[in-house]
Formats: structure tokens, sequence, C-alpha cells
């Protein structure tokens, strides 16, 4: 009942949901029961991916929330996204125990490749699943929310804020190449076994985890929409059109700003830490600026100010990236370059404003 | 003003009519009889003085008209007001106690001043409704704004501005989409909604005609007595309709103040708009 | 010019320029004939006993026969043999299936012989440094004070008492200026090992502040191992000075470096200065801009590639011509859509170099493309024995200094600089005015785009040439300009200047990457405090 009211006159978000609900049945029947040689068994391969496309459109909600209704453009939702799936792959890690190549039942591989004697500080507790969740939530928060209350409180914003985050993800990923940080450097955290454990090679542990994205998908999906359906959705709108104008009305623009930016963070790390287990491996590589900047591309392709947009965007975007570096690897730079330039001339609202568009026209006819 | 300016806040919130409280009234000491004071302000850009050892004091209640030539100093003195420009010395206090060279402007509007700017200025993808109940007065916070759902009261009030300000057919469309003058409107409705004790309005008749000008003017005077309101404009028409005391600025600092016809008569005011 | 000559003749390999002038020296000789000391000295060399050899060593450094420098240098490279049947001395070169041997002495030609025949003059470590040392002393004599100032200079690491006479010896005929500094390093330093105290003393006044590492070993030892205290006391005294000026140096490297980096920076931030501070403009392509102008040197170097010695005159033009119009083609193409909208220009920007590097890929390949470095760029300018500085880096800091004076006058000085700063500051009033805005937009973007493509020149002498490039530079870019202040072009140059020296005094104890994080986080901080950087434009034109 309060999904129902949150959702009130969001077409779009109930349709998407309710197609989320039935592919993520769907794809599970079909993995589960139909046997393999059945025309319509999904293999596991495939589930994984579509896993995979979840966390995407998870950081595209995240972006959007940030860019489409507050106007900030982040250039470093990739080192949220990156932190999360950094905290989950620690805990990743600790489950490997003594099954490394080097058998140690404390420290993972690259520690004792680097003559290390005992774990880091910062590496305590987080064999405790629980923890790690927290982290999982807490660093990108933590961070987001560090960044933002030194952005906002003097003033940062549009491209100035854009390029500082784009340093912020750079920064991170210097950081993380090196060894000494702690983090496996160039490699990052792979070679994982199991989660909670449930072996991560077993169909059922990767259905499990393609539910759960799944499920924090449709969870961040209507985290997002109730800020947005809330007066303080109407404020950070109002903030994105005229800052200034909302200041002398009263609103405390930068705790706003700080606060939804924070929870954006919160769901891209959480994006991340699903992320991690589908693919096996975390690395620096994840910081990328490119990272980032792609994450929002889904969401100007879908159209942002929207959240179901932000959903479409990012999983039309990957599937044709999944398409063309299999089918024609050279073009694809060529044609996500082209997107980011066509889709900013000529759509300004994404795919999602060309059905708006028509809709409303058709309104305005009848 | 009642006695509840000592209380917590949630104490007021059971009494009728929250829009008629003045939010920050429990801070704004008038005992001296002036509301805002602006003494010896300096303000210069690249060496370019705006503001010029600029002296103004105006009264609780009063309607105060400021004239000047272009570059006067009218607009960056409202920005001293509201929070928008730090001056380089002087001193701006709301009432007896509020330093606001020491508020910013959301501290500023939330005890007590609003703003019309001069350029009208509303948040265009909301519709006018949205727009009128984000200038509500109540607390502004992140968690109450999240949370807030509207009350019979404060629907009731709406509805009132909106008829007030003759926007009620607009209601649902977005404001981006209103003419000029009503998008003029919509920022005055704003104000009201704030219920601030001291409205900065800055050109509230450009792009209005004959008939909405004077609507606005009783609108103005009205407001006048329970609130202070210091009303920058150009239309020398206007001003003379509305004017009690009338100050006239020049090269940042207070050249004439007093009635309109004693202004018309001083011989300073008459060359620097001649000269002009 | 002193300094390029003097690289010149650096580049050529040492030893080739001493046996040149060793022989014309070797021919104005007068004592030309044979004497009973180095006939002598040939027979020990054909013996095994390295003692023997070198004694033969010794009576060859005092010998004033012609050929006596040659054969030890011969010697020392490995080529000098002796011939296993009649013991004479030759110089040998391996050919196929044996040697081509020449007599030592004569130079006659004596053919090809089998491999057992001769046997090469074997020395070690002990007997190498003996041959150093009488090579140097010989050269000592040499007409050139280059070679002079070489010689010395290779002996300093080995002097000892025994060379205090040849020293000395020199000292009163030495007429050239440096050479005769150095021999009073020399001398100083041999008489260190003086019996007499006060002789030591004086030597060490004479070595206070030299900065050759010899002396600062030799002196560093007597600190603890001399027997007197006076002169440990003075030797102390000397070491600290020598080491606060090594420190200094140091320092003034650091600086260098610094200053190089910072200017690189600067060149590669100084377009951006334009289309992003002068304009507002959000280039993200702006480092594929300055890739396209390293490739154009690279296209040009294989266009000619016999006068690679100029390729870069031509380069520098070429470049900003290449960059400046695919900048004005982007303008044109996409950004004019684009004004008031910033966030969406960054966007499109961004895809527009993703489009150039796979460009460059597709057209170039992946690979790193190698940019030859002319001639008269590489070397070092020596400023003394410690400190010297590269001559590319220095010239990438004229070169820097150069591209801001010129663009500096073009904005200040031009009619089109004067158009530039009318539109920046008010469109619609410079419009009225009869500037044609739409024209001047292009020509400012073509003019930051053309910039970045020289500065693609200046980089390409430094790193490599890949598709890559572009996007090293691109955040780096920004961080100097927005922590300068946008819109001002010397807060752009102050801000590379001081980013690129705060980098390299990190780096020492930080390494290059943590140096380069605490930069970033430096700035990130850092416009939090002050968001419109250094210099700020004030004002109401810049709150818009």
């Amino acid at each position: 009942m309060f999904t129902r009211s949150i959702l009130a006159g969001d077409r779009g978000g109930q349709i998407m949901l309710g197609l989320l609900l039935a592919v993520t049945i769907g794809v599970t029947f079909a993995n589960q029961f139909l046997p393999i040689d059945h025309a319509l068994h999904v293999p596991t391969y495939t589930v994984t991916l579509l896993g995979k496309y979840l966390c995407y459109a998870l950081l595209a909600v995240a972006v959007d929330l940030a860019w489409g209704y507050l106007g900030i453009l982040s250039l470093g939702h990739g080192a949220f996204f990156a932190l999360g799936g950094y905290a989950m792959g620690m805990y990743l890690m600790r489950q490997i125990g003594d099954r490394g190549v080097y058998g140690n039942p404390e420290l993972p591989d690259f520690m004792v490749f680097l003559n290390w004697q005992e774990l880091p500080w910062f590496w305590q507790g987080f064999d405790q699943f629980w923890l790690a969740m927290i982290m999982v939530m807490l660093i990108p928060g933590l961070l987001a929310f560090l960044f933002g209350w030194l952005a906002f409180r003097s003033r940062v914003t549009g491209v100035y804020l854009s390029i500082i985050t784009q340093a912020l993800t750079y920064a991170l990923m210097l950081a993380f190449f090196r060894n000494e940080m702690g983090f496996g450097g160039n490699n990052g955290l792979t070679d994982f076994k199991d989660i909670l454990g449930f072996s991560l090679q077993s169909d059922n542990t990767r259905i499990g985890l393609f539910i759960a994205s799944a499920a924090a998908l449709a969870m961040g999906y209507l985290v997002c929409r109730a800020v947005t359906q809330s007066r303080l959705g109407r404020v950070s709108v109002a903030i994105r059109d005229a800052e200034t104008r909302v200041r002398f009305i009263g609103y405390r623009v930068e705790k706003v700003k700080l606060w939804i930016f924070t929870l954006s963070a919160v769901l891209a790390g959480i994006a991340g830490a699903l992320y991690v287990p589908q693919v096996g491996i975390i690395n620096p590589n994840e910081f990328s600026p490119l990272n980032s900047i792609e994450a929002v591309v889904w969401v100007a392709v879908g159209g942002r100010a929207t959240l179901f947009g932000a959903v479409a965007g990012a999983l039309m975007v990957n599937y044709g990236k999944s398409y063309f570096t299999a089918a024609m690897p050279e073009a694809w730079l060529f044609a996500l370059g082209a997107i980011f330039v066509l889709v900013t001339l000529f759509l300004p609202r994404g795919v999602v404003g060309l059905f708006q568009k028509k809709s409303e026209k058709q309104q305005e006819a009848g | 003003m009642s006695t509840a300016t000592h209380g917590p806040a949630w104490f007021q919130r059971d009494q009728v009519f929250e829009f008629l409280q003045p939010e920050a009234s429990s801070q704004l000491d008038l005992s001296h009889n002036t509301i805002l004071y602006l003494e010896g302000l300096n303000v210069s850009f690249d060496g370019f003085k705006a503001i010029n050892d600029l002296t103004l004091y105006i009264e609780p209640g009063e309607l105060r008209c400021i004239i000047g030539p272009n570059g006067a100093g009218k607009t960056t003195m409202m920005d001293i007001i509201t929070g928008k420009t730090q001056p380089d010395s002087g001193q701006a206090w709301f009432g007896q106690r509020l330093n606001l060279l020491k508020m910013s402007e959301a501290e500023i509007a939330e005890a007590g001043i609003g703003r019309k700017f001069q350029k009208p200025t509303v948040f265009e993808q909301l519709s006018v409704f949205e727009n009128l109940e984000l200038a509500m007065a109540g607390n502004k916070n992140v968690w109450p704004t999240f949370i807030a759902r509207l009350s019979g009261e404060q629907l009731d009030r709406i509805d009132e501005v909106v008829e007030m300000i003759g926007l009620k057919s607009e209601v649902k469309r977005m404001a981006g989409v209103l003419s000029h003058g009503q998008k003029q409107w919509l920022e005055i409705g704003m104000l009201l909604m704030q219920n601030p004790q001291l409205l900065l309005v800055d050109e509230p008749v450009a792009g209005m005609t004959h008939q909405e000008m004077d609507r606005t003017g009783e609108l103005l005077t009205s407001l006048a007595g329970e609130r202070s309101v210091v009303v920058v404009e150009h239309d020398m028409d206007f001003v003379r309709s509305i004017a009690r005391t009338v100050t006239v600025l020049h090269q940042g600092s207070v050249l004439a103040e007093g009635t309109m016809d004693q202004i018309q008569n001083d011989p300073r005011v008459v060359e620097v708009y001649l000269g002009e | 010019m002193a300094t390029v000559m003097a690289t010149t003749l650096c580049r050529y390999p040492a030893w080739v320029l001493i046996t040149l002038l060793a022989l014309v020296s070797g021919m104005l000789s007068t004592a030309a004939h044979a004497d009973s000391s180095f006939d002598q000295s040939m027979k020990l060399l054909a013996e095994k006993s390295f003692k023997k050899k070198a004694e033969a060593v010794q009576l060859l450094a005092t010998s004033n026969h012609e050929k006596s420098l040659e054969m030890l240098q011969a010697m020392s490279r490995g080529d000098l043999y002796y011939h296993k049947k009649t013991k004479a001395i030759v110089y040998a070169e391996k050919v196929d299936g044996g040697y081509q041997i020449k007599d030592a002495l004569t130079g006659e030609d004596l053919g090809k012989v089998g491999k057992r025949k001769v046997k090469k003059v074997a020395i070690n470590n002990k007997l190498r440094s003996k041959l150093t040392q009488a090579m140097a002393s010989k050269q000592l004599g040499a007409d050139s004070a280059e070679v002079r100032l070489q010689a010395l200079e290779s002996m300093l690491s080995d002097i000892s008492a025994d060379s205090l006479p040849i020293l000395q010896g020199r000292q009163k005929l030495e007429e050239d200026k440096d050479v005769a500094e150095v021999l009073a390093v020399a001398v100083a330093l041999a008489q260190l090992e003086d019996k007499d105290e006060a002789v030591r003393v004086k030597a060490l006044k004479a070595l206070d502040g030299s900065l050759y590492p010899a002396v600062r070993i030799k002196v560093t030892k007597l600190v603890e191992k001399d027997s007197s205290k006076v002169v440990q006391k003075a030797a102390a005294k000397v070491v600290k000075t020598i080491e606060s000026r090594v420190d200094l140096f140091g320092n003034l490297e650091t600086l260098f470096f610094g200053i190089s980096l910072g200017s690189v920076l600067i060149l590669a931030a100084i377009g951006l200065a334009i289309t992003f501070g002068v304009m507002g403009v959000i280039n993200m392509a702006h480092g594929e801009l300055i890739m396209i102008g390293a490739y154009t040197t690279y296209v040009v170097q294989l266009l000619m590639p016999n006068s690679i010695e100029y390729s870069l005159l031509v380069a520098v033009p070429a470049a900003f011509v290449v960059s400046g119009l695919v900048g004005i083609a982007i303008e044109r193409g996409v950004i004019r859509h684009l004004y008031g909208r910033s966030l969406e220009t960054l966007l499109a920007t961004f895809g527009i170099s993703l489009i150039l590097q796979q460009a460059v890929r597709t057209i170039f390949s992946p690979l790193n493309r190698s940019v030859e470095t002319p001639q008269w760029m590489s070397g070092t300018w020596e400023i003394n024995s410690i400190f010297s500085l590269t001559l590319n880096r220095l010239y990438i800091i004229a070169f820097c200094l150069l591209v801001f004076f010129v663009l500096h006058m073009i904005l200040k000085r031009t009619r089109l600089g004067l158009q530039v700063r009318a539109v920046s500051q008010n469109r619609q009033m410079a419009r009225a005015m009869g500037v044609r805005s739409e024209w001047v937009d292009a020509m400012t973007f073509g003019l930051g785009s053309g910039i970045a493509g020289v500065a693609g020149v200046a980089l390409s002498q430094l790193t490599n040439v890949g598709p890559n490039l572009g996007q090293a530079y691109i955040i780096d870019s920004f961080m100097v300009v927005v922590f300068g202040g946008v819109g001002n072009l010397w807060g752009t140059v102050v801000a590379g200047f001081s980013l690129g020296i705060a980098n390299k005094v990190m780096e020492p104890w930080a390494g290059a990457v943590l140096a380069k994080i605490l930069v970033l986080v430096f700035i990130i901080l850092f416009i939090q405090k002050r968001p419109r950087g250094l210099f700020p434009q004030k004002g109401r034109a810049a709150e818009g």
C-alpha cells in the first residue's frame, strides 16, 4: 500500500517493476526447471549477464537521482560503485580461507605474496557478512557525505563539481593501483569461492544473486521514487532549476543536496556489491573515469529525471555494448561516442522523452 | 505577537493558521521601532564602488520605495540584505538582534525576509501549486520536508493565495509556460506564502499592464502596515501611486529621502535624473 | 650557443675524440724516436704476469713515445694483442676464422692470422685503474683544454700522493682557467695524503665546497681516519659545506624538474584556459586535440625522414592548423548547438573524445608510435659535476613561455583578442556593436584547440605517442585551469608551475603515484575553500 501510493501516477515505473517481476520469475523458472535442450531454457551465463545489467540499472537510478532530479552531474559515481564492490570483494576474499594458492587461512593470497605478516586493521571483521554489508553502504555513503559536505558548503556547482568528482574517482583509481593500499593493487580482488557458504560457481547461487539484484533494483527504485515524490523531491527539482531562489525561500540547499547525494552514493555502493560476486572480480579499473561517465550516458539515453528511463537506458546501452563488443569490437567506442553526441544534440530527454512527447501530443489532440 | 515566542517550535504547531504566525518572530526584536538597519555599507567589484557608505533604516509596517538611476546600487543593496553578497565593510541588522551579515540566505529567509527578484524566477518545471507549496512557511529542514503532507489549512491557504494572484485556472500548469506577468504574480504569491516580516520587491510591475499594475499597487499597500515592504521600481507613476516615503539612491549611497513631492523638488535629484 | 656546441661535442663517443686529438698531438711531438724505456715496456707487455704488465704501463706513462698513449688506450679497450711467436705487439680485429692484425709500432698491416697465433694483452681491475691513471696523466699534456679537463676529471677518483709530481708539474704550465681549477682540486686531493698536518689542512681549505664526488668520499674518510684531530675537525667542516651545497643543488634539480613538469601542465592546460576559461565551454576532447598534435608530429617526421632536425619547426604550425581545424569542426558541428548548457557540452565532447581516440586507433594502430628527437634537443647542459639540466626539458620550458607570451599578445593586442574578450564579457552588447559573435566563437575555439595541438608537439618529445595520450592529460589540465582560476591566463601559469613543483617536491618521499594523488586531493580540497581558484574573476560578470 506504501508501494502503491509511491507509484501513483508513475505508469512507466509500474510497467517497469511489473516487467522486472515477470522477467525475474520467468528467467528463474526457465533456468531451474526447463531442461537444457529446451528451446526456452535460459543458460546460467545469460542469467549472470542479466544480473550484471540489473546492477548497472541500479547504478543508473542512483546517477539519475543526483543528476536528473538534483542537477549534480557526478562523474564519480563509478567510485561509489567500486567502493561497494571492494567491500563485498573483501568479504568474498576472506571466505576463501585456506583454499588460496598459498593456503594461508588468514591472509588473502596477494598479501602472502607481498610478504605481509598480518591482516591490516581495515580488513578486520570483513569475514562477517553483516559487517561487510554495512560497509558496502557505509563507505560510499561516508565518502559522498564528506565530499558533499565540503563541496556543497562552499557552493561548488555545475561543471566545477563534475570535474572534481572526476578527479576524485581518478585519485581513487591511482590509489587502488598501489600495492601498499592493501587491496590487491593492479589485480584487485578475485578468485572468489563462495558467498554465505554457497559456491559462486553453482547455478543456484547465480540465480540467487540475480534475484537479489532484481530485488535491490526494485527497492532502490522505490526509495528514489519515494524521495522524488515527496516535497523534498520537489525542492530538489527546484534546486536543480534555480538554486539561488530556493535559498531565498529558506531551504538549506546544502543539506538537501548532501543527503540526496549521499543516498545516491549508497545505492551505487549496493549496486557495486551485487555486481562483484556475479562478475567474479573487482579491480582498480572500476574507478576509471570512463566508467562513471558511461553511467551518465545510460541515464541520458534513457531520459533523465525519469527513474524508469534510467533503468531502460542502462539496459539498452549495455545490451548494445555486449552486442557490439562481440560482433565488431572496433566499432563500440565509435558507437558509444556517437551516442553521447547524438543524444545530447537530438534527444535531450532521452528515449523516454520520445514517448512522452507522443503521448502529450495525443492528449492535446484528444 | 503571541506569548508563545519563547516556547519550543513544536509548541506553535497546535495554533490555528500556522501561516499567520511569522516564522522567526521568536527572535525578531522590534523594540526600537526599526526593522532594518543598514549602516555604513561599502561594496566594490574590481574597484567599482557599487555601494558607497550606504546608511538606511526601515520602520516596521513601512512601505518604502527606492528609486535611482541604473547602477545606483539598488540590486546590490538587496543582495546584501538577503545574504547573497557580503559587503566589504558596514553593518546590516534585522531588528535589534539579528546580524544579517552573519547569516546564510536560508537563515535570513527563515528569519522573515522575503525577496522578489527583478527577473521573475519561479521553478519552471514545477506547477503553480507546487511553487506555492514550496514557498510556504514551515519547517524547511531535510527530514521534515521529506515527510511533509499538506494539511487542510495549508491547502486552504494555497487556494486563498492562488485566488489573490489570479492564477486559479493555471494552478496545475507548469510555471514555465506562464506569461511574464503571470510569473511576476506567482512570485508575489510565493512571497505571500513565505509570510515574511520584511518584503523586498525588485521591480514588481515590469512587463505588467496598467490594470495589473493597479492591482499590484493595491496588494503592496495592503501588505504594508502588518509587514514592512521595500519596493525598488523604475516606473515613476507606479511609485507615485503607492509611495509614502521615497529614498533616492545615487552612486551607491542615499542622495535624498522624503515624500514624493519633496523628492521631486530636490534640485540634486532633478540633476541626477536629467543628467542621465 | 656555447651549450649547443659543447653538447654536440659530447655526443661523439669520447674515445674517438680523444684518439684523434692524441694522434694529432703525437704527430706534432718532437721526440718521435724510440727510447729504451719504451722498448722495455714492449717486452713486458707480452708477459703473463700482471705485475710485469703494470710495470709496462708505468713505463709507457712516463715515456714520451708518440705511440704510447694510443697503445694504452687500445689496451684498456682490449684491442691490444701480442704475436705468440714474434712477441710483437699488434692491434687485432676479429674477423671470420681469425684476426686481422696490424703492427702497433709501425702501423704496418700484417694480414689475417689464425685464432691461436695471437694473444690478448689481458688486464685486471687493478691494471685497469693503473691504465686509466696513465692515460689521464698522458692526456694532461694534450693540446685541447677539453681533453685535459676530461682526463683530470676521470683521474680524480683514484688520485694518490704518487700523482702529485705530475699534477704539480702540469699546474705550472696550465693556462686554461677551467682546467687550472680542477687541477687545483686534484693537487689538493693528492696533498691530503701528505705527511705534514699543515699541508693537509691547507689542502682541505682548497677543497672546501668542491662538488666532485671523489672529494666528498675522500674528505669524509678523513673525518674518522686522520691521525690529527685538527685535520679531522677541518675535514668535518668541509664535509658539512659540501653536503649543504649538494643539498642545494639537489633542491635546484627538484625545482628544475618541477618547473619542467609545470611547463608541460601549462602547455596542456593553456588551450583549455581559453576554451573553458574565456568561452566557458567544457571541452572534454581537449586531450584528444593534444593527441592529434602529437600524431601530426609523427606524420610530419614520416613525410620528411631525412630532415628530422627541422621536423619540429614544421610540426608546430602543422599541429596548430590540424588541431585548430578539428576544433573548429567540433565547435561548428556540436558545441554551437549547446551553448549555455555546459553539462550537455561536457557529455557531447566526451563522446567526441571517444570517437577521436578510436579513429586514431583505427588509422595508426593502438600501439604507441615513436617520434624522434632532433639532435639539437638532446643532450645535457652540465653546470657542475652533480648538477646538469637536460636540454629537451629546457627547450620545453622555453617553448611553454613562448606559447604563453604569444597567446597573451594575441588576446591583449590583436583585434581577435579584443573581440574574444568582448564576446566573453557581454555577448549581446558585442553583437550590437557589430562583432560577428559566431565567427569569434569559432576562432576562439580554433585558437584554443590549435594551442592544444602545439602542446601535443611538445609532449611528443617527452612521452609516448599513443591513442591514450590525451586521456592522461585531460584531468590534470582541468585541475590546472580550475586551480588557477577560470578565465585567467596568469592564473593558469602560476597554477601549472606550483602544481608541477609541488608534485616533484613530494615525489622523493611519497613516490610518483602518491604524490599525484596528494596533489589531486589538495586541489579537491582547495576548490572547496576557494571555488573560484587562485585568481578569481570578480564582479557581477563572474556571478552568472
